[in-house]
C-alpha cells in the first residue's frame, strides 16, 4: 500500500468509472454484500427499490424539488478570493456547509428517506460519528412524518454534544455505544446488529459509500449533484471549464465520490484527503468489514485498529470500496493530513474568507495549502474543493485546543 | 498446500449420532478468552458435547451481542490471535471434532486456502463464517473442501425458501439455523421462528439440523431439539466464564443440557 500509480488519466478508459457496480455490487474487487444470512433479504429488497425509484421520474421529481427548495440546492460554488491569491493558484470551494443542516449528508439522507417511505418503512435507523448524518436523518424523519433511532459512540457524544441536543430537539432517539473504541465504526456495527430485529418495519439509512451492496453504490448515486452541479459551475468560473485538480475529504468517502462522479470522465485529477489517524489507503490492507471488501487499517493478526483524528466524521479505519477501487486503478490519488495542518487550515480558511469549515471539510483545505505551498500545485493550478460541511458543530473541539 | 488432517471427520460424526437417535449439542468457546481457556473445551468433551464451537475473535464482532462481544474484546485485549489459538488447539486432543466460528475478514487475509489449511493442520473439522453468505463463498468453498473442513453455511428466518434449498444443496457437516432475527444473546424464550425455520430446513436438507442464537438452559435446548436435531449453546456459557466460573463449573451447566436432552429423548 502507499504507491500511487502514475496519474495520467487522459489515457484512461473512465467511460465506465462511477457507474451501476451491478447485481454483486462489485468495483473491481471491491464491494460485495458480506452481511448475515438475516440480512440478506433486505438488502436485496433495498436495492431493487431503488433500482426502481431511481429509474422513475416521479421519485426523480420529488427528490430534485426537496433539494432545491428544502435543502438549498444547488449549493453555491464560492471563489476563496483571498487565499487564491495567497497560494497563487485559483481556488474554488462548493459550498455544501451551506445545505440545509450544514453539510453534504442532507443529500443522501433525503433520498434515502423518500426510498424508505416508498418501501413502506416507518423509521429510520443510523449511526453517526460528527453527528452531521444522525442530524440530517433526524430532520428528514421529522419532514417525512418517520421515526428515527440514531447510534453514535460515547466518546463521539461527548465531543459532538451540540450535533446529540440537535438531533433530539428534532424528535430522534439517539443511543449511545459503549463498545470498542466508541467511535463509528462501533456505532455502524451497532445499527447493523439493531437492524437485524426490525427489518420489517425499519430502514437502515447509512450515512456514507459504505456497507453492503447497494449503499455503497446508492450513496454515491443520492451525493452526485455535489459533483455534477460542480462540473457545471466550472465550465462557467474556470476559461478551461474543468479544473485541473478535484479534492475531497474522505471519511467514508461519500462527499469524494458525489464529487468525484462529476468528473471522473475528464482529466481532472481526484484527490482525496483522509485523517493521518485514520488512513484506510495511506496505511491500511484489505478488508471485510461492515459489509463489503475494501482497505481498512489493521495489526498485524488482522483486527482492525481505532481511529484517531480530530474530526469525529473522519475517525473511521475504513474507506468506501469504490475508493479502493480507484486508488487500485489510479484513477484517484489518496493523501493524509495531520490534525495539526487541520487546524492551522480551520482558521486560516476562516480569517482568509469568513467560512469556518468542519474539521472533516478543513482535511482537504490542508491538503491544498501544503500542496500549494510545498509546490505541488503548478503556479495558476486550477482547485475545485468540496467544503462537505460547516465548522459550528467543531466550536467546543476548537476551544479545548485553545486552552 | 498439503495438510494432516487428524481425527475424525465431522459431517459423518454428526450424522452418525442423530441418525442413532442422539441429540445433538454444540457448545460455544471464544478462543484465548482465558490463559486456561483449553481446559473449558475438555470440560465440553467430557460432558457430552458432539462438536464444540471454537470462536476466533475478531475486533468488530457483528453478528454477536453483548457478551459475546464482551468476550472476543477480553480476549483480543489478552492478544489473542488466529496463529496462538491454532497452537493451542493442536496441543490439546479433546476427542470429538472441532468447529470454528469466525468472520470473514480473519479468513481472507491469509487467503481461503491458506486459512482452511492452518485450521485443518490444528485438527479442526468444521468452518462456520456468520458474515459470509452463500452468494459470496467464493473460492472458501473449494478451499475448505480441499483441507477436509467442512463448511458450515448458516440459515436465517427471513431466508427464502430458494435460499434454504441453496444453503441446504451447498453446506457441509450440518446446517446452522439461527432462531431469531437478533445478534447472539441470551433469550427468555425460544423465538417462534425457530420452529418455522427448523422445519423448513429439514425439508429441503437431510444434513443435521443445529439450532443456534438465545439457548441458554436446559429447557431451551429440549425445545429447540423437538424442532431440530440440536442446539448450539454461546452466550449462556460465555457468561458463565467471563464471571469466572472453573471448567468443571462450565462443563457442569453442559452436563446438565446433556443429560436434559437424553432424558427428553431417549
Ligand atoms: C462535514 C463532514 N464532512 C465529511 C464527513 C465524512 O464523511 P464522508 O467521507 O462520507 O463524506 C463527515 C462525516 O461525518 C462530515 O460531517
Amino acid at each position: 500500500m502507499g504507491t500511487v500509480a502514475a496519474q495520467s488519466p487522459a489515457l484512461l478508459p473512465a467511460a465506465g468509472l462511477m457507474r451501476d457496480p451491478g447485481g454483486t455490487g462489485r468495483f473491481g474487487e471491491f464491494g460485495g454484500r458480506f452481511v448475515p444470512e438475516s440480512l440478506i433479504p433486505a438488502c436485496a429488497e433495498v436495492e431493487e427499490a431503488f433500482r426502481q425509484a431511481w429509474s422513475d421520474a416521479g421519485f426523480r421529481q420529488d427528490l430534485d424539488r426537496l433539494l432545491a427548495v428544502y435543502a438549498g440546492r444547488p449549493t453555491a460554488l464560492t471563489p476563496a478570493w483571498s487565499l487564491s491569491a495567497e497560494l497563487g493558484i485559483t481556488l474554488l470551494l462548493k459550498r455544501e456547509d451551506l445545505a440545509h443542516t450544514g453539510s453534504h449528508k442532507i443529500n443522501n439522507v433525503l433520498g434515502q428517506a423518500l426510498l424508505a417511505r416508498r418501501m413502506g418503512r416507518t423509521r429510520l435507523i443510523a449511526e453517526t460519528g460528527a453527528g452531521q448524518h444522525g442530524v440530517a436523518t433526524a430532520t428528514a424523519a421529522a419532514l417525512l412524518g418517520l421515526g428515527a433511532t440514531v447510534f453514535m459512540g460515547e466518546k463521539d457524544m461527548a465531543r459532538q454534544e451540540l450535533n446529540v441536543h440537535r438531533m433530539r430537539v428534532l424528535g430522534a432517539e439517539v443511543v449511545p455505544v459503549t463498545s470498542g473504541s466508541r467511535t463509528l465504526k462501533d456505532a455502524t456495527s451497532e445499527a447493523m446488529r439493531h437492524w437485524v430485529t426490525c427489518v420489517d418495519e425499519a430502514y437502515y439509512c447509512l450515512g456514507s459509500v459504505m456497507g453492503p451492496h447497494p449503499y455503497p453504490w446508492m450513496v454515491r448515486e443520492f451525493q452526485r449533484v455535489i459533483g455534477t452541479e460542480a462540473r457545471a459551475q466550472c465550465a462557467t468560473e474556470l476559461p478551461a471549464a474543468i479544473p485541473d485538480y478535484v479534492v475531497a475529504c474522505v471519511g467514508g468517502g461519500s462527499n469524494a465520490a458525489g464529487t468525484f462522479a462529476g468528473f471522473a470522465d475528464t482529466t481532472a485529477q481526484l484527490i482525496g484527503v483522509e485523517a493521518a489517524g485514520g488512513a484506510a489507503i495511506a496505511d491500511g490492507r484489505v478488508a471485510v468489514m461492515h459489509g463489503h471488501r475494501s482497505y481498512a487499517v489493521q495489526d498485524e493478526h488482522g483486527q482492525i485498529l481505532e481511529a484517531e483524528s480530530i474530526a469525529a466524521g473522519l475517525d473511521y479505519p475504513g474507506v468506501g470500496p469504490e475508493h479502493a477501487h480507484l486508488h487500485d486503478i489510479g484513477r484517484a490519488r489518496y493523501v493524509t493530513v495531520t490534525d495539526d495542518e487541520v487546524l492551522a487550515a480551520v482558521r486560516r480558511l476562516a480569517r482568509a474568507e469568513g467560512i469556518l469549515p468542519a474539521l472533516e471539510s478543513a482535511h482537504a483545505v490542508a491538503w491544498v495549502i501544503r500542496a500549494a505551498e510545498g509546490g505541488e500545485l503548478p503556479p495558476r493550478a486550477t482547485v475545485l474543493l468540496t467544503l462537505s460541511g460547516r465548522g459550528d458543530k467543531d466550536t467546543a473541539t476548537l476551544l479545548e485546543v485553545a486552552r | 498446500m498439503t495438510a494432516t488432517i487428524s481425527g475424525t471427520a465431522l459431517g459423518p460424526h454428526l450424522r452418525r449420532r442423530r441418525d442413532a437417535g442422539r441429540k445433538l449439542l454444540a457448545p460455544y468457546l471464544t478462543g484465548g478468552v482465558r490463559a486456561d481457556w483449553t481446559d473449558y473445551l475438555l470440560a465440553y468433551a467430557e460432558a457430552g458435547a458432539d462438536t464444540i464451537e471454537v470462536g476466533l475473535p475478531f475486533s468488530e464482532p457483528v453478528v454477536d451481542g453483548p457478551t459475546v462481544q464482551e468476550a472476543s474484546h477480553l480476549a483480543l485485549r489478552r492478544g489473542a490471535n488466529v496463529r496462538d489459538i491454532l497452537a493451542d488447539l493442536r496441543r490439546v486432543r479433546v476427542g470429538i471434532p472441532l468447529t470454528v466460528m469466525t468472520y470473514y475478514h480473519l479468513v481472507q487475509r491469509e487467503g481461503a486456502e491458506v486459512f482452511c489449511a492452518n485450521l485443518a493442520g490444528a485438527g479442526v473439522r468444521g468452518l462456520i463464517v456468520p458474515d459470509l453468505p452463500v452468494d459470496e463463498l467464493g473460492t472458501l468453498e473449494r478451499a475448505a473442501t480441499a483441507a477436509g473442513v467442512d463448511l458450515v453455511l448458516v440459515a436465517a428466518p427471513s431466508s427464502t425458501p430458494a435460499r434454504l434449498r441453496e444453503i441446504g444443496t451447498r453446506s457441509r457437516g450440518f446446517v446452522y439455523a439461527v432462531s431469531v432475527m437478533a445478534p447472539t444473546g441470551v433469550r427468555d424464550e425460544l423465538a417462534d421462528t425457530a420452529g418455522v425455520l427448523a422445519g423448513q430446513l429439514k425439508q429441503a436438507t437431510d444434513l443435521p439440523v443445529l439450532l443456534g442464537f438465545g439457548i441458554a438452559t436446559p429447557a431451551h435446548a429440549v425445545a429447540g431439539a423437538h424442532v431440530a436435531d440440536g442446539v448450539a449453546v454461546g452466550s449462556a456459557l460465555m457468561r458463565a466464564v467471563l464471571d469466572g466460573e472453573s471448567p468443571a463449573q462450565v462443563g457442569a451447566r453442559v452436563a446438565a443440557m446433556r443429560d436434559a436432552l437424553d432424558r427428553a429423548y431417549p
